[in-house]
């Protein structure tokens, strides 16, 4: 899973019928520091997200699919959660 | 899943027997500012995208559940046409 921050919202009116129904938002991972890591991706929300969310980004098929109910589905990516804190501790990170 | 741009066709006559009859496009990744990023790469279609159109596909195994209970030989498949997209980013985003 990735920290990431909602960055918009997608409408596609046709789409696979496994992504009718579910809300889909363009999403920018991010590292530990807040910068961006890599390019914005594209995710289905489980959480009900919205623009500007910090939020817990899966990254893979089964846990992204799990999270929507739609087992064996083409989804690779899901918003599944809003992140209200990161607490991040120095040392511990240390070599 | 990725944003793109479908920038061309592949045809292949002789290809697993479980693509028969799908179609393979040319795809090149976009950021949600719609400026290139990375090579052009090849995705097969689910949704009867064409050349222009903005897409995004889904990638890794999951790719080849588009067409269940057939299990497609695809790592890449596009899932949806998009109509509207909508960016901001904040200062600190």
């Amino acid at each position: 899973m990735l920290i990431a921050r909602v960055v918009g919202d997608v409408v596609a009116t046709q789409k696979h019928p496994s992504h009718e129904g579910l809300k889909v938002l363009l999403v920018q991972p991010l590292n530990l520091d807040g910068t961006d890591r890599g390019d914005a991706v594209v995710a289905v929300d489980s959480v009900d997200a919205g623009v500007g969310d910090r939020v817990l980004l899966a990254t893979e098929g089964y846990s992204a699919m799990t999270s929507v109910n739609r087992p064996n589905s083409p989804i690779d990516m899901a918003v599944i959660g809003v992140i209200d804190q990161v607490e991040l501790v120095a040392d511990a990170a240390a070599p | 899943m990725t944003l793109g741009r479908v920038i061309g066709r592949v045809w292949a006559t002789v290809k697993n027997a479980s693509l028969t009859g799908q179609r393979l496009l040319l795809v090149q990744p976009l950021t949600p500012e719609l400026n290139k990023t990375g090579k052009p790469l090849i995705c097969l279609d689910s949704v009867g995208a064409g050349a222009g159109e903005l897409v995004y596909w889904c990638g890794g195994r999951e790719a080849s559940f588009t067409f269940l209970p057939v299990e497609v030989p695809a790592d890449r498949t596009i899932v949806a046409i998009i109509d509207e997209l909508s960016i901001e980013r904040g200062k600190d985003s």
